[in-house]
């Protein structure tokens, strides 16, 4: 593999932590170069000039941080383009500041707690897309509550739920329940499961409608994007 | 007014505004954000229909004409609803004023109210100053803006303290419907910007007013719907769900509407159309035309009634604002309707 290309599939592993799906499949790089002595250089752009700025760091430092663990790679410089805190998070993402140290007086916190919040919706979300996937099946909705991880056929989408629980250090195995808490890590009871899966299903649904707004948004405001989708 | 198929609907645009960004209105030294405003505006234009796009300098500043036919000519509107939002530190003369929404409203009598809006970091002087607003304009409602920036300042909490006198204040004016836009850029900058536990706490507070979230707390419609399951006072303001999805993603839409329907029912959904985002005549035929398509994935959610449709397109807000409904308009049976939802174990 070219070292540009392993670039690429390090990207791959960055996602925007609100919408849980990775940063190039979204249209977030623009532009993606690696010269001849392993300096790599990534520009990202947003949908909008006033996208939240906490999302937009943790995606420059993600992708700041995947780029760095690629062998041949030299130096490291990611840019956001076009954003009205651009040049802070620049600055402080280069610099290998945090986050507070970065927007000073403006932040009281890191964002581990908020990446937590939003891995917990993409938890609730992918147990969403796995019970569908079973319903489908024909297996009875009274019986879910049941079930392990195990009961599930293999597949992307098991595989994914399974990543982003071990990211919260929850129960992840193929004897482990299929629906638990992400918050207490507690199983569901068969008395909760109904209003459980309500929740699951209204949260996947607003994470896709929100990338939805967000993949639209990027098209009006990058009008060639259409012809470069699909590259890389 | 519109009429399809026999039947009439009465509507009530609870989310319209007129607005100058034109470059002459630009602070200076803010140019950069005042341009950006209005182009995140402007891109937003882009997921309704191609036809309904406008260029970005009719987009900044469009006439008094234009904002009339749009809604009343064309757009069926019978009320429209001023929602301003100040942003005096990047527009000389604001962005989309009390007074400017005012002055309009006095020129077209009988088709505007006209809402305002308060700032808890203006403190006693602001809130003499909101007061006389309210009493100028006769405003029912107002529109928070929390993530307006002020010197130094990125914004305010309903949690804060200051902003529980300015509350109170409205109990006493009869200004019922707080509608509370959720928008980026709030601080402190590392929380979530759409997060929506403080409308939670003035709703469970202030029992005696209304809170509309505007664009459904779009992105975090799940946050929203949790949260209004527990608050008999929280509503749903439509603007961006109906403008941003009906048209470009269609099957979100659906989605969206099915859970809004599910988790907050058909007597709490407020239409607006977020003029001059996105004009009201597409929305209103669009939505009346549209129904829950038949999906395996929709399988949760029943179809939408002409009655619910004539609720959400305007006789909720006639309701919240006391607007006079004319009697061939109203609903035979005015009915109040659970929503489906799921309770609690």
């Amino acid at each position: 593999m070219t070292v540009v290309a392993a670039v690429w599939s390090a990207l791959r592993t960055v996602r925007d932590p609100e919408l849980d799906e990775p940063l190039p499949d979204l249209g977030f790089v623009a532009r993606c170069e690696v010269d001849p002595a392993g300096g790599a250089r990534v520009e990202l752009r947003l949908p909008t000039y006033f996208c939240a700025p906490n999302f937009a760091f943790l995606m420059v430092a993600d992708a700041y941080d995947a780029v760095a663990g690629v062998r041949g790679v030299t130096r490291v410089e990611v840019v956001l383009l076009h954003h009205f805190a651009a040049d802070v998070i620049n600055r402080g993402v280069a610099a290998r500041e945090g986050f507070v140290a970065s927007f000073d007086g403006e932040a009281a916190g890191e964002l581990d707690g908020l990446r937590a919040d939003f891995v917990r919706k993409a938890v609730l979300a992918g147990t969403d897309r796995v019970c569908r996937a079973l319903l489908a099946e024909g297996v009875d909705a009274a019986r879910l509550p049941g079930l392990t991880l195990g009961d599930v056929p293999a597949g992307p989408d098991l595989d994914r739920l399974r990543r982003r629980r071990n990211e919260l250090c929850l129960p992840a195995g193929d004897e482990d329940a299929l629906l638990l808490d992400p918050v207490t890590a507690l199983p569901i009871t068969p008395s909760e499961a109904k209003r459980h899966l309500a929740f699951a299903r209204l949260t996947r649904t607003s994470m896709e409608a929100n990338s939805g707004v967000c993949r639209g948004m990027l098209r009006v405001r990058y009008p060639r994007i259409q012809e470069e989708e699909n590259t890389g | 007014m519109y009429t399809k198929d026999g039947e009439q609907y009465f509507v009530v645009d609870a989310h319209t505004h007129f607005w100058d960004a034109s470059p002459e209105n630009w602070v200076e030294g803010q140019e950069e954000f005042a341009k950006g405003w209005i182009e995140c505006f402007h891109a937003y234009q882009g997921l309704g229909p191609k036809e309904t796009h406008w260029p970005i300098d009719r987009f900044q500043k469009y006439s008094e004409e234009l904002m009339m036919h749009d809604l009343f000519e064309a757009g069926h509107v019978d009320k429209a609803i001023f929602q301003p939002t100040n942003l005096r530190q990047w527009y000389k003369n604001g962005f989309n004023t009390t007074e400017a929404d005012g002055a309009l409203a006095e020129r077209h009598p009988g088709k505007f109210l006209v809402n305002t809006t308060f700032d808890p970091r203006e403190g006693e002087e602001g809130l003499k100053a909101f007061e006389e607003r309210v009493k100028r304009y006769g405003a029912k409602g107002v529109k928070l803006y929390t993530a307006e920036w002020r010197g130094d300042s990125r914004g305010w909490s309903l949690k804060d303290p200051e902003a529980a006198r300015y509350l109170e204040k409205c109990e006493e004016l009869g200004v019922k419907n707080v509608h509370v836009h959720k928008g980026p850029t709030i601080w402190p900058l590392d929380k979530d910007a759409f997060d929506v536990s403080d409308i939670d706490h003035v709703a469970t507070n202030f029992q005696g007013l209304n809170f509309i979230v505007e664009h459904v707390g779009l992105p975090r419609i799940e946050d929203f719907c949790f949260m209004a399951t527990q608050e008999r006072n929280v509503y749903a303001g439509l603007a961006v769900v109906v403008g941003g999805l009906m048209h470009a993603r269609p099957k979100f839409f659906a989605k969206v509407m099915g859970e809004l329907m599910f988790w907050i029912g058909e007597d709490k959904l407020i239409f607006g159309a977020d003029y001059a985002i996105w004009e009201p005549k597409w929305q209103v035929e669009g939505f009346v035309d549209w129904n829950m398509p038949e999906d395996a994935e929709l399988s949760d959610f029943a179809p939408l009634t002409v009655a619910q449709k004539k609720k959400i397109l305007g006789l909720n807000a006639a309701r919240l604002y006391d607007i006079e409904v004319p009697p061939e308009l109203r609903l035979e049976q005015e009915t109040e309707v659970e929503p489906v939802g799921v309770q609690q174990p």
